[in-house]
């Protein structure tokens, strides 16, 4: 550009000026656009020693609309002057003329008219000087003339209140850089919540939304107890090996259990009871002290079921949980030795198996889910008991969701809840759809410390029943 | 049976120590086929792994019979004293030889401990002094069966007798089959130590009586008596509709332990039905929804957290020792932690006691990223306590961190006071507000630590992160945290 023709132009320009070039004039002279001028000054500029140049803000001035009437056709106090003839003009009158309104008053204050109140058909407007001045419409056309700056700053000041005259400032004739609209903005600087917590939130709020109540959880620590023996899980089940069951050295046994219970339990177990043959073993209450880390919330439930049997006379009851528990398997990309489970419980008189599919299509509709299909599956607790799938768009396949079942009344009937209440019950991890929802394949990028804080720091709102975002196109093989 | 006579299975009073309880049978004139015969194995194996818990409970020993010679005797020796050639072994070894040698063995080397430390081992003889098996470690290398086995004599033995009558039956009945007098079973006897004798397979058939409208009920479906029998008995169990048309009479065959009470066999007619035929409807449960008061309060608290620009983590309930004691300078004994029994690593030994070392890790693992880094986490720990029904509890804290190139204190602090602005508790020790006074810690920098008393009570520290705490966590930048319970301010 320093090379240029504008710049060689504006150099022979700049040899011929005494004092300097305005690069406005210069690029009204030449008939070329300002901003071609300016960048020819800078690419000089950037030369160094060739010329000097010093930016310049200058005020211009120009009329407004109502100037320009004003300029042409005199001032409104003008007109209203030149419209009084030497008997005088009925002020009634003079206000119906175009100017009149407007004029009358600035007429007045410039003492060029007054008003005989008292004349007999009513007030009556009569001249005062013989000739006027209209300072106004002369100043406006020196302005016109782009001579403002011989105005002083408060007869331009007056002009301007009365809106006949604007700045201009030569902002309108700055170049301006073009925004790059595809360059992103700053992020604000904002905390985030945990997206694993996020889905936890949706989940309580589609409980509530349902009407399930809260349950107590917090609890980590459970007794054998409660955690497998209320729930008429036996005493030699493999799942009560050390292999999957976390238990405790220290305290490594509770310390109370209500007895009176305890015994029906090791009754029901051992020997039957309540309609069922048990499972005829010997119950040892050294086992079920023993202490863990709870494996399931269903511990909380059992609990929670126990306390409301405890209440004569029974009501129905909607309950939930989501909380962690702890497995004590092999852990991989999918599977971690702490993770949570969502639980949700129904107790009423006459519930059918039917009702279960009824609250969980509700519930997994909230979820976005309405295809569902169900598989008869095995619970120690559950009788019948059914794994639950939905129809993955995605995958083209059928997945599990969730497992559910009625509890058994080995489980329900020593707590004392009548023969004829039954409770239906559904759990699913709360791993699982999260890591499908936020796209995440290794778990421990989820939870844990390891976590990745940049998916943290962009991992969108969670709702959960949106639809899911297109996957992006993938290139042909 | 060819000598007219059953096989015997005596039992001495030897193995009441140690493996009480055996029971026996006889499948006859069985045609193996390579599949079956695979089948067969892969059936014991099944079995072993399941209701058997892991041979614990139950191990199945199934013997070639045309090698043997009954009477079998079933007792109980000093390991020197056994002595055979086990399964696919070339000589012959004493039992303590064979514990030492079955160490190393992948397969074998779980199950040594259900008889390792006893004084006495199981083991099954012949007549003539051939031994069967060592349950439930292994079988002898004599009687071992292949796909030319005509005739196989099966012993389970245990230390639970119910569960070692089902699995008996359960071969029994699924390998019959193949018998020349299909679906025939020979059965043995077991004479037991005191001289009172059995015979086994029990193979007990029970009748069991479920009224109709029950099964209806219990499902949501609306089938007459005699639909429902028919589909029970699609399931195995051979039903008819008795007495006043209502009850329904189900046979319960000897395969199907399974069914110990009338909700199993509802859940038979249920998977029969079809469970996606069943017509799904909405419990008539009218309930008003509450939430439990500490989870209101952490998600409201969650979210401000947030709004003042931290960052929520999640991390392990689990840990290390070292992790709640040693690398915030002070002894395990102290932290009245949760123990767990044998942890498979160190990352599992205890709960925590504190929300820090879960943050701090986090922040080690994410080094690259901009600071200052700003996380919170409100979760729960876990202490020990007597007043519990269980000897321990877990509180619910909050916990967060700042860091950065220069610890931070007045952001931690201002944090604080933003906490206590939301939760509605005034900056005064009077009239229930809160205070912070100066304190330390071994986790802390000296003199730049306070604790934080609300309501009365201390509910917590905050200050900067002693230099060490900064090293053992494998940080390298200042670091300013602060905890508080948040139980007292439901």
């Amino acid at each position: 550009m320093a090379d240029g023709p504008v710049a060689e132009l504006l150099l022979r320009r700049l040899e011929a000026s005494d004092g300097g070039l305005d690069s406005a004039e210069l690029a009204a002279e030449l008939g070329m656009e300002h901003q071609a001028v300016v960048g020819a000054v800078k690419s000089l500029q950037a030369l160094g020693e060739v010329i000097e140049a010093e930016l310049r803000s200058t005020k211009r001035w120009e009329l407004t609309v109502e100037g320009e009437e004003i300029a042409r056709e005199g001032s409104h106090e003008a007109r209203v002057f030149r419209s009084i003839p030497p008997e005088g003009l009925a002020q009634s009158e003079l206000m119906r003329l175009p100017s009149g309104k407007v004029g009358f008053s600035k007429a007045m204050s410039n003492k060029w008219i007054r008003v005989d109140k008292s004349a007999a058909d009513g007030p009556r407007v009569f001249r005062v000087v013989d000739s006027m001045e209209d300072e106004v419409q002369r100043r406006l056309q020196l302005v016109r003339g782009g001579q403002a700056e011989k105005l002083g700053e408060k007869e331009r000041s007056e002009l301007r209140k009365r809106k006949l005259l604007a700045e201009v400032g030569s902002w309108r004739d700055r170049p301006f850089k073009p925004y790059n609209f595809l360059a992103h903005g700053v992020l604000p600087d904002s905390g985030h919540l945990h997206p694993l917590l996020k889905v936890r939130s949706q989940f309580r709020q589609i409980f509530l939304e349902m009407g399930f109540t809260e349950m107590p959880t917090d609890n980590f620590i459970e007794s054998s107890f409660w955690n497998f023996d209320a729930l008429f899980q036996p005493q030699q089940h493999p799942a009560r090996d050390q292999h999957d069951t976390f238990f405790l050295r220290d305290p490594a046994e509770a310390l109370q259990l209500p007895m009176d219970y305890v015994q029906r339990v090791k009754r029901t177990h051992s020997q039957g009871g309540y309609g069922s043959q048990g499972y005829k073993y010997n119950w040892k209450l050294d086992e079920a002290r023993k202490n863990l880390l709870r494996t399931h919330t269903t511990s909380a439930s059992a609990r929670a079921l126990y306390r409301l049997a405890q209440k004569k006379p029974f009501t129905p009851v909607k309950y939930f949980s989501i909380d962690r528990v702890f497995r004590n398997e092999t852990l991989d990309a999918t599977h971690l030795a702490e993770f949570h489970q969502i639980e949700g419980v129904v107790a009423d008189h006459g519930l059918t198996l039917g009702h279960l599919m009824g609250v969980l299509r509700e519930f997994f509709t909230k979820l976005g889910i309405t295809q569902l299909r169900f598989k008869p599956a095995y619970n120690p607790y559950t009788e019948p008991s059914m794994e639950v799938f939905s129809y993955h768009q995605g995958l083209k396949k059928w997945v599990e969701v969730g497992n559910s079942g009625v509890f058994r009344p080995e489980m329900l009937l020593p707590m004392g809840l009548p023969e004829n209440v039954s409770v239906i019950a559904w759990g699913l991890s709360l791993e699982r759809p999260t890591m499908i929802k936020y796209g995440i394949n290794n778990i421990r990028e989820l939870v844990g410390h390891k976590v990745n804080l940049q998916m943290v720091y962009d991992s969108p709102l969670c709702r959960l029943d949106a639809e899911p975002r297109p996957p992006p196109t993938q290139e042909a093989a | 049976m060819p000598d007219g006579k059953i096989q015997k299975l005596i039992i001495t009073e030897e193995t009441a120590k140690i493996r009480p309880f055996a029971v026996a049978a006889v499948l006859r004139n069985i045609k193996f086929t390579k599949d079956r015969y695979d089948s067969f194995i892969e059936l014991q194996e099944k079995l072993h792994q399941n209701i058997c818990r892991k041979r614990a409970l139950v191990a199945i020993g199934t013997h070639d019979l045309d090698t043997l010679s009954g009477p079998f005797t079933y007792t109980a020796k000093r390991p020197s004293d056994i002595k055979f050639k086990p399964l696919n072994k070339t000589k012959e070894y004493t039992a303590c030889e064979l514990m030492n040698i079955y160490k190393t063995d992948s397969h074998l080397k779980h199950y040594l401990h259900i008889i390792e430390n006893k004084p006495l081992y199981p083991v099954i003889y012949d007549s003539n002094g051939v031994v069967l098996s060592m349950p439930p470690i292994i079988n002898g290398d004599h009687s071992k069966i292949t796909v030319n086995t005509r005739n196989i004599f099966i012993e389970c033995t245990g230390t639970d007798f119910t569960k070692a009558k089902i699995v008996l039956d359960i071969i029994v009945t699924m390998f019959s089959e193949y018998c020349e007098n299909q679906f025939t079973v020979e059965a043995a006897e077991v004479v037991f130590p005191n001289g009172k004798s059995h015979t086994f397979p029990e193979l007990a058939y029970r009748k069991e009586m479920v009224r109709a409208d029950l099964i209806n009920k219990k499902v949501g479906i609306r089938e007459t008596p005699e639909n429902l029998a028919k589909l029970l008995t699609r399931m195995y169990l051979k039903s008819e509709v008795i007495g006043d048309g209502n009850q329904i009479e189900i046979e319960i065959p000897p395969t199907r332990a399974d069914i110990i009470h009338a909700c199993d066999i509802v859940e038979d007619a249920a998977i029969a039905y079809g469970y996606n035929n069943i017509q799904m409807t909405l419990p008539k449960t009218y309930t008003i929804a509450n939430q439990f008061p500490l989870n209101k309060l952490t998600e409201l608290l969650r979210h401000d957290m947030a709004a003042a620009g931290f960052t929520e983590a999640l991390t392990f309930a689990l840990c290390s020792q070292e992790d709640i004691a040693d690398k915030l300078g002070v002894d395990i004994s102290a932290t009245k932690a949760v123990h767990i029994s044998n942890p498979k690593t160190a990352e599992f030994q205890v709960a925590r006691t504190t929300l820090l070392p879960g943050l701090l890790k986090t922040i080690a693992a994410n080094r690259k990223m901009p600071l200052p880094l700003k996380l919170f986490e409100i979760s729960d720990i876990v202490i020990k306590d007597s007043n519990t029904d269980v000897g321990a509890k877990n509180y619910r804290h909050l916990c967060a961190v700042y860091y950065n190139k220069n610890p931070g204190f007045e952001i931690i602090h201002g944090l604080l006071d933003r906490i206590m602005q939301l939760l509605d508790v005034p900056p005064g020790e009077d009239k229930g507000g809160y205070v912070i006074k100066a304190s330390e810690g071994p986790a802390f920098f000296p003199g730049r630590c306070a604790e934080i008393f609300a309501r009365g009570q201390s509910v917590g520290k905050l200050g900067v992160l002693h230099p060490d705490v900064i090293t053992k966590f494998e940080l390298t930048m200042p670091c300013s945290s602060l905890e508080i319970n948040i139980g007292p301010f439901l």
